[in-house]
């Protein structure tokens, strides 16, 4: 497939990241600042090295498509992007999301992918109070119980994917499932998404099946799965794991259907291969989804990025959009916080994945869409769930 | 007695020195921005992990790849004693991540000094890593993506400093002082922990420890006593990370951490417990410089690293001191005690 | 039972491919006293470097002769150009420069081929499954795998053994000082079993990956384990290497098989589970304490 094939290599780095050194280097020694020629400044953190180098790299390209398709400007007010590459270290999180609120004084912080550095921004944010949207990272706890007025996410919940999933094989009446996953905070949150989902349609979850994170030594799980006596065999998985797992899955031979959250095929369907081939998915995206707002993103995306629109993409572009919004409706007032919140939380968004909107929580509020990967896409075939919003268990806004 | 001696501020110049880097450290906060206020406590903080770990290697020969553990363990230890988003005072919080790394240590000192090089390195390491496991693996602190907690209260004798009723610009100060008043206790303490018999003791065992069991030292007792004051120091530290950031993540216990503290010590010069501070701000300096001036931070840092290992052998401080060497047990010229 | 046996299948398979990664490990360190923390990159490194070559030729059976050829090619130059000046330094200064050399591989590795995830094709000849289970089948490429382990452990092992040099490394894997005693060239022992140590962990990474695929700092979560295979083998010892390799891989693969099992029974299974899950660390620390010749080596 053509949008994997695409090498990322150091000549786009240099260009994506050109600048901000600069613009680091301004902020060390604040200038007087002029009242009215004072861009707002967008700080971005996301993974420019590392396992998730491509996610944060078409956020951004996404990000800078939708600001130079309103002439550079978001509610009458020049935008100054300032990059921050993450590392997708946790350990790294809060000095550098200081670098960009205390150091760089952004008034946006956009980012990240990595949900324990999204842990850490959150705690950040909420502390400076400085406006976060989350392009990615799919930590539930960040609009649930850590809710804050100031953190919105265009994303998903790590919940919501899965929970379609669980829902879509539950309506076909499967009654005995079982879900594979990493041990950690995000498998953990997917389980429970598919769980409910499938229980709501008369199903259940017979069997979990765990592995350290991030181990990718697959082999002992699925000899279990033949003698489960499921029908289906759900997982979460991303990047390098995704990878292995559907591989390892097909070359088993094992009967039982695959399925997944979106993530176990997104991204990696090139190296999965053949051994990806009919495996169903859920996810607020996918290929050959038609809406006028999709069939203009993509060629434009790609004639800016050199590769093909991905979910990661969309989030981005949404995440810039919703700031368009917000800025548009304070007039580029990024202090008016009441007004600014009220208009994001309010917002009516056309996203190339289709209309969204936001919850009580400041989740994004989507359709998730069931996909089946055939040829090296994953092909769209349908709703799992129309307008799916996050319970938000926990949230006191 | 004349490598213990550098140590020490030992001359009216050593004094003034400690004096003038104080006072210094003391009036940043009057001249420097929020952000750089933040980022000295943080340099102070590895400076204090890196205190600890020059006990251990600077001065006894000991050179352990699980430090961070007790590091990280002590931050965790603030989060599992607050009591659901509770705050404690201080004087509560820090005693306990003090015992409880200081208590972890000797267990697993007392094992792990059965050993001694490679071995000592891989015994640490592998204690390292349960420890690392055990909070990345299980729901005990958070998982994986790490847990928020109550930072502790910055209270005592009835006052309480707190950051949230200060102007914004100032927010940062209360916790600031506190590292800085840390960091200069625990210089004294060592400073004089190094002076005293203990420390010339340890000294003894680095540079000839059969000779010193000859002469009737219970050498381990000895390697005990300074692996949990190493590793208290290290919970100290790792409380006041607690206290800087509210926030606990297992990579704080990994054997990279310690990898990280190794390396501040060899930065700022081994011979020397302000080596360990100067290393510190150095490292984290470079760190700073080169996340503004490159994307290829991870390059930098990895020359950076090369060259200090290929060449500026005796770090900044540029103070040299015999090594410890794989054959050290071999009968050296060097006298002491 | 048929369960158990493919589990045990799983389990000679990990423990094979462990093995090759820990040997030259354990050649390096029982030999030059180094600790090479930069060894999970050169797997990584092995197994971009078949990447490359399926990628421009086509042809995986190349890629295992040209990974070798490029570990041989590094390890010569690491040796000559850096190593070397580290044997009589503290370990320390090796911790540190190797873990320098993490950053810079793996930083290379981003310039030249990018951070994008890649597979690996398996040759169409081989790209079939071969049922153990009437509901179980294990990849074909997988007993390639567990042969060319076996075939690569018995050269070694013959190489140790049977040669000259075998001999020589033997002696200094149990006294270093014996290789400078003897009056033999030291630096030519030195050259020889660094370059064999790195081939064999490029080597490693290359059967690897067409079954894991390629991706930045996947070598990351095998150098921990590594160590432990070599400190349970005894330093220096290929054939202790093999056995704890084969321990560790059945240990792993059994504890992951039925360990959750435990757990789920809440209380003492839990704790049984969280031990399980720590096992080979445990076993590590025991060994080093009470064996620290190893489970397998014991020679002196």
């Amino acid at each position: 497939m053509e949008r994997t094939k695409i090498r990322f290599g150091a000549a786009t780095r240099r260009d994506l990241l050109k600048g901000a050194a600069a613009a680091n280097l301004a902020g060390a020694f604040p200038m007087p600042a002029i009242a009215q020629a004072k861009p707002v400044k967008v700080g971005l953190m996301l993974p420019y090295s590392g396992t998730f180098a491509q996610l944060g790299e078409n956020i951004t390209f996404a990000i800078e498509m939708y600001i130079a398709e309103k002439g550079g400007k978001l509610g009458g007010r020049e935008i100054q992007i300032v990059k921050l590459d993450d590392e997708s270290k946790p350990e790294l999180g809060l000095q550098n999301a200081d670098r960009l609120i205390k150091r760089d004084n952004v008034d946006v912080l956009i980012g990240t992918v990595h949900s324990g550095v999204q842990m850490a921004i959150h705690k950040a944010v909420t502390e400076s109070g400085t406006l976060c949207i989350v392009p990615n990272a799919g930590a539930v706890a960040v609009t649930r119980n850590l809710c804050a007025k100031n953190v919105f996410r265009t994303s998903f919940s790590n919940w919501q994917p899965a929970y379609g999933m669980g829902a879509v094989v539950g309506k076909r009446g499967i009654k005995k499932a079982a879900w594979v996953t990493w041990d950690y905070a995000a498998g953990a949150e997917s389980g429970e998404g598919f769980k409910q989902g499938l229980e709501a349609n008369g199903g259940q979850v017979v069997q979990t099946l765990t592995l350290k994170f991030p181990e990718t030594n697959f082999q002992p799980l699925l000899a279990q799965i033949p003698g489960l006596g499921v029908d289906v065999v759900g997982a979460f998985f991303a990047g390098g794991g995704a990878i292995n797992f559907v591989k390892d899955y097909a070359a088993a031979g094992l009967k039982v259907p695959l399925v997944g959250s979106g993530f176990l095929t997104e991204g990696v369907l090139a190296p999965q291969g053949a051994a990806a081939e009919g495996v169903e998915t859920a996810l607020h995206y996918g290929d050959g989804l038609e809406n006028p707002k999709n069939n203009t993103f993509r060629p434009a995306f790609k004639a800016k990025a050199g590769r093909e629109a991905d979910v990661y993409a969309v989030q981005g572009y949404d995440a810039a959009q919703l700031l368009g919004i917000g800025l548009e409706a304070v007039k580029g007032k990024i202090d008016d916080e009441g007004n600014l919140y009220r208009a994001m939380r309010e917002a009516k968004i056309d996203s190339p994945r289709g209309p969204i909107s936001f919850s009580k929580s400041q989740e994004v509020v989507h359709n998730i869409y069931v996909r089946k990967a055939t040829g090296g896409l994953n092909k769209v075939t349908g709703v799992a769930v129309e307008n799916l919003a996050d319970p938000g268990t926990g949230c006191k806004l | 007695m004349i490598d213990t001696h550098r140590m020490l501020p030992q001359s009216w110049r050593g004094w003034a020195a400690l004096a003038v880097g104080t006072a210094m450290l003391a009036a940043l906060p009057f001249v420097a921005t929020p952000y750089y206020v933040g980022l000295i406590t943080t340099a102070m903080i590895g400076a204090m992990l890196a205190l600890g770990v020059h006990l251990l290697v600077g001065a006894t020969g000991l050179v352990s790849l699980g430090h961070g553990a007790f590091y990280g363990l002590a931050a965790y230890v603030v989060y599992l004693i607050s009591p659901e988003g509770t705050a404690l005072p201080i004087w509560q919080t820090l005693p306990a991540a003090m015992a409880v790394a200081g208590l972890a240590a000797l267990l697993i000192g007392s094992l792990a000094l059965r050993t001694r090089g490679f071995f000592f390195l891989m015994v640490t390491l592998a204690f390292g890593q349960m420890i690392f496991f055990v909070f990345h693996d299980t729901k005990l602190g958070g998982g994986t993506d790490g847990a928020y907690l109550a930072k502790p209260l910055i209270a005592a004798f009835g006052l309480e400093f707190s950051p949230a009723s200060l102007p914004r610009a100032r927010r940062a100060w209360p916790v600031y002082y506190v590292a800085l008043v840390q960091l200069v206790a625990i210089y004294l303490v060592l400073a004089f922990l190094l002076r005293s018999m203990l420390g010339r003791v340890l000294e003894g065992i680095k540079v000839n420890e059969p000779r010193m069991q000859a002469m009737g030292f219970n050498t381990y007792r000895y390697k005990l006593a300074a692996f949990a004051i190493a590793s208290m120091i290290a919970g100290a530290a790792g409380h006041m990370w607690s206290l800087h950031t509210g926030f606990v993540n297992p990579e704080l216990i990994g054997w990279q951490k310690s990898a990280e503290a190794l390396l501040i010590i060899l930065l700022g010069g081994i011979g020397s417990l302000a080596g360990a501070i100067v290393g510190a701000f150095a490292f984290y300096g470079l760190g700073e410089v080169a996340q503004m001036i490159t994307e290829r931070k991870l390059l930098v840092e990895g020359f950076a690293i090369l060259v200090v290992v290929i060449l500026l052998r005796d770090g900044l401080m540029g103070i040299r001191l015999p090594r410890w060497r794989r054959r050290a047990a071999a009968p050296e010229a060097r006298v002491h005690g | 039972m048929s369960v158990f046996v493919a589990q045990l299948l799983n389990g000679l398979q990990y423990g094979l491919l462990l093995f090759l990664i820990a040997s030259g490990l354990t050649l390096i360190f029982g030999v030059l006293r180094v600790i090479n923390l930069a060894h999970g990159s050169l797997f990584m490194m092995g197994a971009y470097a078949a990447f490359l070559v399926v990628r421009t030729t086509g042809s995986l059976w190349l890629a295992l002769p040209v990974a070798i050829a490029a570990g041989v090619a590094l390890g010569l130059l690491l040796e000559r150009f850096l190593f070397r000046y580290f044997y009589n330094r503290e370990h320390l200064d090796q911790v540190l420069l190797t873990f320098a050399l993490i950053l810079l591989f793996e930083e290379s590795r981003s310039l030249l081929v990018g951070n994008d995830f890649h597979s690996v094709p398996v040759p169409a000849a081989l790209n079939f499954s071969v049922p153990v289970t009437d509901a179980f089948s294990y990849a074909a490429y997988r007993f390639v795998v567990i042969g060319v382990c076996l075939c690569l452990a018995a050269a070694l092992f013959f190489w140790v053994e049977r040669t000259k040099m075998g001999a020589i490394i033997r002696a200094a894997a149990e006294k270093p000082e014996m290789v400078e005693v003897l009056g033999i060239d030291a630096g030519r022992v030195h050259l020889t079993v660094f370059a064999v140590g790195t081939a064999l962990a490029m080597a490693a990474g290359a059967l690897a990956a067409p079954l894991t695929s390629v991706y930045p700092n996947m070598g990351d979560s095998l150098l921990i384990i590594s160590f432990v295979v070599v400190v349970i083998g005894g330093l220096g010892s290929i054939s202790g290497a093999f056995w704890a390799a084969l321990l560790i891989g059945l240990v792993d693969t059994l504890g992951k098989a039925y360990g959750p099992a435990f757990a789920s029974r809440g209380g003492a299974g839990a704790v049984i589970a969280a031990a399980a899950s720590m096992s080979v660390y445990i076993l590590m620390v025991v060994v080093l304490l009470y064996r620290p010749t190893g489970l397998f080596g014991g020679r002196s």
